[in-house]
């Protein structure tokens, strides 16, 4: 079983968000970029699958759509235990171009099973992976928290706003996974470091993808009012507040 | 513009959020001149159809559910996308949930249509469609210009106004003429939460940190969240230690919620934290720190501790609700 996992190169979730002045576009500068927090949990619960004995897994690659600058971030993916990496060199606009081009590298590359992570921390699309598998006509699941593979059948847990279904599927298929698939994301050693400069990281030139949708303008939040701070010996000052300031009670 | 809603229901009944997203969709259509037609799947009472015109829908296609008992994604989208076709909807709506995430982005690609998520408001204009939505966690809002003639969008939960807009709603069955794929998997077990209030649900949220020093201190978060008729929340670290299920955790990596009152006691006040956080009406922090960052972003904050306060704060609010 080949397994791909798209990863998206978002901004340390530490990080004030600030806009160009023009406010048309993120600045960028001074910004440490990651790997999308969920995207990194399913490279991590790819790997443990791929690495228990005998296991059916016998590829995981990483995908990412972005120009060159990612590479650096692409490269910790390799280091962490990824066999392989592609980059499809085009800035994307949407969700729906991301999808048109991982769907390429999907057919071409003859992967069973495309693992995404829910939500992108960056513009929280969270739509890449259904639209990747509505191209490619496959079956698809989402809000994915527990994941694990037999010879011709994967077996997933999958939260619905009310309930939990354990689901035994079959490849060809996507997953979009949420927290709790995998505990904690891997910390590269220097010898997975060193080693993944010897890992293929091929560079593909993209297809030609129409986007349906643009940022066009970005807008910080309204600054919130002071904080109105309460006597600790007097908690019923609180409540008389929340009922009648603030009509919530 | 005529819009089409994805009317969903929990065991025959409408929730909150669809009766804010047919609200939301009288408002858009009215705007722009159309109607509102729902798709609604299975078979809930006619009063609970009759509910929808209370709130502006005119048109409901009933349907039976695709795809058999199970949920398949691929299935629901393919009923979605005919219906809009059948209706002419240039705008199709969703509430947010498990089932629209799965199901809305695959409507897009079927109707070529321009996708946004976490739609806050009204498009800012028509023509070009500009619409703004929450991007970064909630740290930051984003203009999204849409240049397909369908867009399909999911509205974010609590942004919009219930509000009564009565029209006269006719029911229509609906049966696509499409072939849907069979589902190609097996649901092999299911488990129900039952009990607990759902936390996207929520009006009131009680969410504890690492201020309560250990798993077994919860009980006094409980009785809170108890006299609230709140659920509960945790923060990351409470969720990695294991103290909480991480289903409870709210962040930018756990849950993002909004209801109308938050509790956060004895949470920092991370900014992964927030940006789960942030679009709650009236947050309320409860810490012994007063440097917390958490404070400035509460509306009221009490500098004390939790072991002292939350009690005291429970039986005021007993207090209060059986007066």
């Amino acid at each position: 079983m080949k397994i791909l996992v798209c990863m998206s190169v978002v901004p340390d979730t530490t990080t004030q968000i600030r806009f160009k002045p023009d406010m048309n576009s993120m600045e960028t500068t001074g910004i440490q970029w990651i790997i999308n927090p969920w995207d990194e949990l399913a490279l991590t619960r790819a790997l443990e699958i791929r690495e228990q004995p005998d296991s059916v897994v016998t590829q995981v690659s990483v995908v990412h759509i972005g120009l060159k600058d990612a590479d650096p971030v692409i490269q910790k993916a390799l280091a962490v235990g990824a066999d392989s990496a592609y980059r499809v060199n085009v800035a994307a606009a949407g969700a729906m171009e991301v999808a048109c081009q991982l769907s390429e590298v999907v057919k071409k590359e003859h992967f069973d099973l495309v693992i995404t992570g829910h939500d992108s921390a960056d513009y929280n699309g969270s739509a890449v992976g259904e639209m990747l598998a509505e191209l490619l006509d496959w079956t698809s699941f989402s809000s994915i928290s527990s994941f694990s593979a037999a010879r011709d059948s994967i077996t997933i847990e999958r939260e619905m706003d009310s309930r939990t279904e354990t689901i035994i599927a079959h490849p060809p298929c996507v997953l979009t996974i949420q927290k709790g698939i995998a505990k904690d994301p891997r910390i590269p050693s220097l010898r997975g470091i060193m080693g993944a400069r010897s890992k293929p990281l091929l560079q593909l030139e993209p297809i030609p993808c129409t986007g349906t949708s643009a940022y066009v303008k970005f807008e910080n939040p309204a600054p919130r009012s002071k904080c109105r701070m309460i006597d600790p010996a007097n908690p019923e000052e609180l409540v008389e507040l929340l009922r009648n300031e603030a009509n919530v009670l | 513009m005529s819009v089409l809603i994805y009317a969903n229901h929990d065991a025959g009944k409408f929730s909150k959020s669809v009766l804010e997203l047919a609200s939301y969709a009288f408002a858009l259509a009215n705007q722009t001149g159309g109607q509102v037609t729902a798709l609604v799947t299975g078979n809930p009472a006619g009063s609970e159809l009759d509910k929808l015109g209370k709130y502006g829908v005119a048109k409901i296609l009933l349907t039976p559910e695709p795809g058999g008992r199970a949920f398949d994604n691929r299935a629901y989208a393919a009923f979605m996308a005919s219906a809009a076709q059948a209706s002419g909807a240039s705008c199709v709506l969703f509430s947010d949930g498990s089932i629209s995430r799965a199901v809305a982005p695959r409507v897009a690609v079927r109707l070529q249509a321009g996708y946004v998520a976490g739609v806050i408001g009204l498009p800012d204009s028509i023509e070009p469609f500009k619409i703004r939505r929450s991007v970064f966690t909630g740290k930051a809002y984003g203009f999204v210009e849409i240049t397909s003639p369908v867009k399909v969008m999911i509205l974010a939960r609590n942004s919009w106004q219930i509000a009564e807009n009565p029209v006269t709603c006719t029911v229509e069955n609906f049966v696509p003429e499409i072939a849907v794929p069979a589902a190609g998997f097996e649901v092999v077990k299911v488990e129900e939460q039952t009990g607990a209030i759902r936390l996207q649900d929520a009006e009131v949220v009680v969410s504890g940190g690492r201020g309560l020093k250990s798993g077994d201190n919860w009980k006094i978060l409980e009785e809170l969240a108890g006299s609230l008729g709140a659920a509960m929340a945790c923060s990351r670290p409470v969720a990695d230690e294991g103290w909480r299920p991480h289903q409870e955790h709210v962040g930018q990596t756990g849950k993002v919620i909004a209801p109308n009152l938050y509790f956060a006691c004895g949470i920092s006040g991370a900014i992964q934290h927030i940006g789960g956080i942030s679009s709650s009406r009236v947050i309320v922090a409860i810490n012994k720190d007063p440097e917390a960052p958490i404070f400035q972003f509460a509306r009221y904050g009490i500098v004390g501790d939790l072991f002292q306060v939350l009690p005291v704060l429970t039986q005021a609010i007993k207090k209060l609700k059986s007066e």
